[in-house]
């Protein structure tokens, strides 16, 4: 059961059961997943569980102690309503320790007819304002917040004076570079939409095509997202991290961030300081591999803070994009 | 029922006289019923737009439209929230709000309208909206048709009118940076209004050549206009009851009195396309969104009564 | 089972005499493996869903061959194939033959591999992709599994196997030192 009292609460990313369970083993606290079809913001093919699947895998953490979040943080468009509906039932029926949810009728769903349940606002909702938070505490009941990854830590600080929910952050991963849950830039090149359909950058449509001289072009729904050199590091072929030109900058740049990993390793007594209730790292489309290496660390740093030591972190650098890493707008404004 | 024409904010930062010509013109010649005023982009552009918004009203009511002041779509700092909550306590016009910071602030059913920003992707979304006063709702631009004719159904039965983007580059992504900035190597904080150099957005293209999106401070739009003018006969069966013109740089008039001329019966298609095709637009169109395929598409009528 | 392939398949072959001679022997070995994995993880096969039908080629870059998988139970393929000789295939995956272990085994990540170009995808994307997600999702090591197959010679292989890559990894991480 979550309760929201331990501070630095690490909750995890898992796209198989297998996954799952090596983030229980390496000390994830909670471990997020979602069910294979659109109802989540992950819906990659071989990916998430099937309902059998989320049984087992909700018996094993909580035999462990760890919790379920289940994500259901798509938005339902006009017509397929019912299979948000019956995920949600089917998380109930599970026994998942709270859902991670977006659009407001989902959420009004879920705190009418399961209000025992705990709802997580998830950054798909891309509440950045006390206001805006406050408004889905209100009508939904939220308990909990997934905070974009656009504010500073003073200013996270200044967002939990003034709320009753418990705030969570990202710390390792991805770094996604749009306001979440307000990118069509995928549907817009590929006719599958990351709100509706759950995808960003759909597999079937990438395309890696390989010239003479070993550059690498990266293709998504026949348009060149990126060229890489024989020697430059890949990034994720997804259009907010490809490289464009333009009058100002003819020879193609990184138009809106680089490949580049969020790695808030050394912020984390910062954020605790500031409020923070539980860390949360990126990845459910990552490896075991990936799950083991990054929650152990967390796991040993969290623990390391909390018995007043100083952290000491393992490298991550190897498991981030473009092989780099930032601390984004966590630790200047400048950033944006 | 006629759908009414509706003209959507200006998404671009543009100097002062541009917008009272633009506006003035609107005022006298445009057969749009409705007017969207206000920045709803960059909080730094608010004041320039704010200063003379009143003015922008007035003479818009003159010439017989109805204003609405559109609120910002991303909300974080100070002055951001203080825009939302001064809107939803003090407005004289009728408010459409773009973020849940501005939905917090508005009384026990005080009415107001739900712009393409707030993710109203479903009837039960949109029944909710209303069920706290929404009385007007308007789709995001992704949404296919197939969706739009459920909500339709919904909204008339909920009494609140249902608005669909027809024209105008496609808002694809916000961001808490500012790309306009960036590409000059600044910040959003030290951006000195560089966006004011693109009147219709600065350009995206692939590394082969290939033009795709539009910079717009922190706003990132499709490189193609959304034209839906084929398909406004069957938004107006649907029920579907206002038709949005997002502003662009081409002769806006023109562009409304073409949709105008279409929903009275006044134009077969080909005739529409040839007028469209006289304005000599900077971009080709696109309809892809709203038959459910990618976005940058075109679906020719044939092919789309086909599907 | 006698027939390995389908008729179909099996004609598409090119003619024995025209197969290099070191591959021949592979051949029995690696469908005895596929078969193997395919009784004791059928949830993997699950997993691929409808990329049961995609052809694979996996090249080993440091090694003078290629690997050809079809992942379909009903008529499961894994054979050799020489680099200048590849079958009509959906999707291409390469790397060098440690890497591809690792990644077999999840002991590395695939996104990070990819990012670092030691890995390199073509063709159907998608397919690889549910490979990946598929093979990460079994537990324990396929690896070890195989070897056991083969008795005490499997095991001293795949033990000879892992010191070279360990010894390897060591030689690449000195380097790097320098």
């Amino acid at each position: 059961m979550i309760t929201g009292d331990i501070v630095g609460e690490l909750v995890c990313p898992a796209g198989t059961p297998a996954s799952l369970r090596t983030a229980v083993d390496a000390g994830a606290d909670s471990i997020y997943c979602g069910f294979q079809n659109a109802t989540n913001a992950r819906n990659f093919p071989g990916l998430n569980f099937t309902p059998k699947e989320l049984a087992g895998a909700v018996d094993y953490a909580h035999e462990r102690g760890a919790n379920v979040l289940l994500a259901l943080n798509s938005y339902p468009p006009a017509g397929k309503f019912d299979l948000w509906r019956e995920a949600a039932d089917l998380g109930n029926e599970l026994d998942v320790d709270a859902f991670i949810v977006a659009d407001m009728a989902v959420a009004r769903y879920i705190s009418e007819k399961h209000p025992e349940r705990r709802i997580h606002l998830s950054v798909q909702a891309a509440a950045a304002s006390p206001d805006a938070i406050n408004y889905y505490v209100r009508e939904f009941g939220v308990k909990r917040v997934v905070l974009p990854r656009i504010l500073t830590i003073p200013e996270i600080h200044d967002i939990k004076s003034e709320i009753s929910a418990e705030i969570e952050t990202f710390i390792f991963g991805n770094h996604g570079l749009m306001v979440e849950g307000r990118c069509s830039l995928t549907n817009y090149a590929t006719g599958l939409s990351t709100n509706m359909d759950g995808v960003c950058s759909p597999a079937h449509l990438v395309e890696y095509v390989k010239d003479a001289d070993e550059n690498m072009s990266t293709r998504l729904g026949g348009y060149t997202i990126d060229r890489f050199g024989p020697q430059e590091n890949a990034g994720y072929p997804t259009i907010c991290k490809g490289r464009y030109c333009n009058e100002v900058q003819p020879d193609g740049y990184y138009a809106f961030e680089e490949p580049i990993s969020l790695n808030l390793s050394k912020l984390l007594p910062d954020l605790m300081e500031a409020g923070v209730t539980a860390f949360k790292i990126e990845g459910r489309q990552r490896s075991r591999a990936y799950v083991r290496k990054v929650v152990s660390a967390f796991r040993a740093a969290v623990d390391d803070i909390r018995a007043g030591r100083e952290p000491q972190l393992a490298d991550l650098v190897a498991l981030t994009e473009g092989q780099k890493q930032t601390e984004g707008a966590y630790k200047t404004k400048k950033w944006r | 029922m006629k759908p009414r024409l509706t003209l959507g904010p200006i998404q671009y930062f543009w100097d002062e006289d541009r917008k009272r010509d633009f506006y003035a013109r609107i005022a006298d010649e445009a057969p749009v019923d409705t007017v969207y005023l206000g920045e709803n982009v960059c909080s730094k552009r608010q004041p320039f737009f704010d200063q003379h918004i009143e003015e922008m009203a007035e003479r818009l009511q003159r010439g017989g439209k109805r204003v609405v002041h559109s609120g910002l779509a991303e909300v974080m700092l100070k002055r951001e929230r203080k825009s939302c909550r001064d809107m939803a306590e003090a407005d004289e016009m009728e408010i459409e709000v773009n973020n849940a910071a501005g939905l917090f602030h508005l009384a026990p059913g005080q009415t107001h309208r739900v712009g393409p920003y707030m993710n109203v992707y479903s009837e039960e979304t949109m029944a909710w909206m209303a069920t706290k006063g929404a009385t007007h709702v308007t789709v995001p631009t992704e949404l296919p048709g197939s969706s739009v004719k459920v909500m339709a159904a919904k909204a008339a039965e909920l009494g609140i009118g249902l608005e669909v983007q027809v024209f105008g580059r496609a808002c694809l992504a916000t961001s808490a940076r500012c790309y306009h900035a960036r590409a000059y190597g600044r910040t959003k904080d030290n951006c000195q209004f560089v966006c004011e150099e693109h009147l219709d957005g600065m350009e995206l293209n692939t590394r082969d050549g290939q033009a795709f999106l539009r910079v717009n401070g922190i706003q990132t739009l499709s490189h193609s206009y959304v034209n839906l003018f084929a398909e406004a006969p069957a938004m107006a069966a649907m029920g579907v009851t206002d038709l949005r013109l997002m502003p662009q740089e081409t002769d806006m008039v023109e562009v409304a009195r073409i949709f105008e001329a279409i929903l009275d019966g006044k134009t077969d298609m080909e005739a529409a396309q040839a007028r469209f095709d006289a304005l000599n637009m900077q971009a080709p169109l696109s309809n892809g969104f709203w038959h459910g395929e990618a976005g940058h598409r075109r679906i020719t009528a044939k092919a789309a009564s086909l599907a | 089972m006698t027939n390995a392939l389908p008729d179909p398949i099996a004609r598409r072959l090119p003619p024995l005499a025209e197969l290099p001679v070191p591959l021949l022997p592979l051949q029995p070995i690696l469908y005895r493996i596929v078969r193997r994995v395919a009784e004791k993880h059928p949830e993997l096969f699950e997993r691929l869903g409808k990329h049961q039908r995609t052809n694979f080629v996996i090249e080993l870059t440091d090694l003078p061959l290629a690997l050809h998988l079809r992942p379909f139970p009903p008529s499961l393929i894994l054979r050799a194939v020489r680099k200048d000789r590849l079958p009509r295939h959906e999707a291409h995956i390469a790397g060098d033959f440690r890497t591809l272990l690792g990644l077999l085994d999840a002991e590395v990540d695939g996104d990070a591999i990819f990012f670092s170009r030691d890995l390199v995808i073509s063709g159907d994307t998608e397919a690889v992709v549910t490979l990946r997600n598929a093979l990460d999702d079994v537990e324990g090591s396929i690896a070890e599994d195989v070897a056991e197959m083969f008795g005490a010679p499997g095991r001293i292989a795949l033990d000879r196997l892992n010191a070279m890559a360990e010894r390897a990894e060591t030689q690449e991480n000195s380097h790097d030192n320098w």
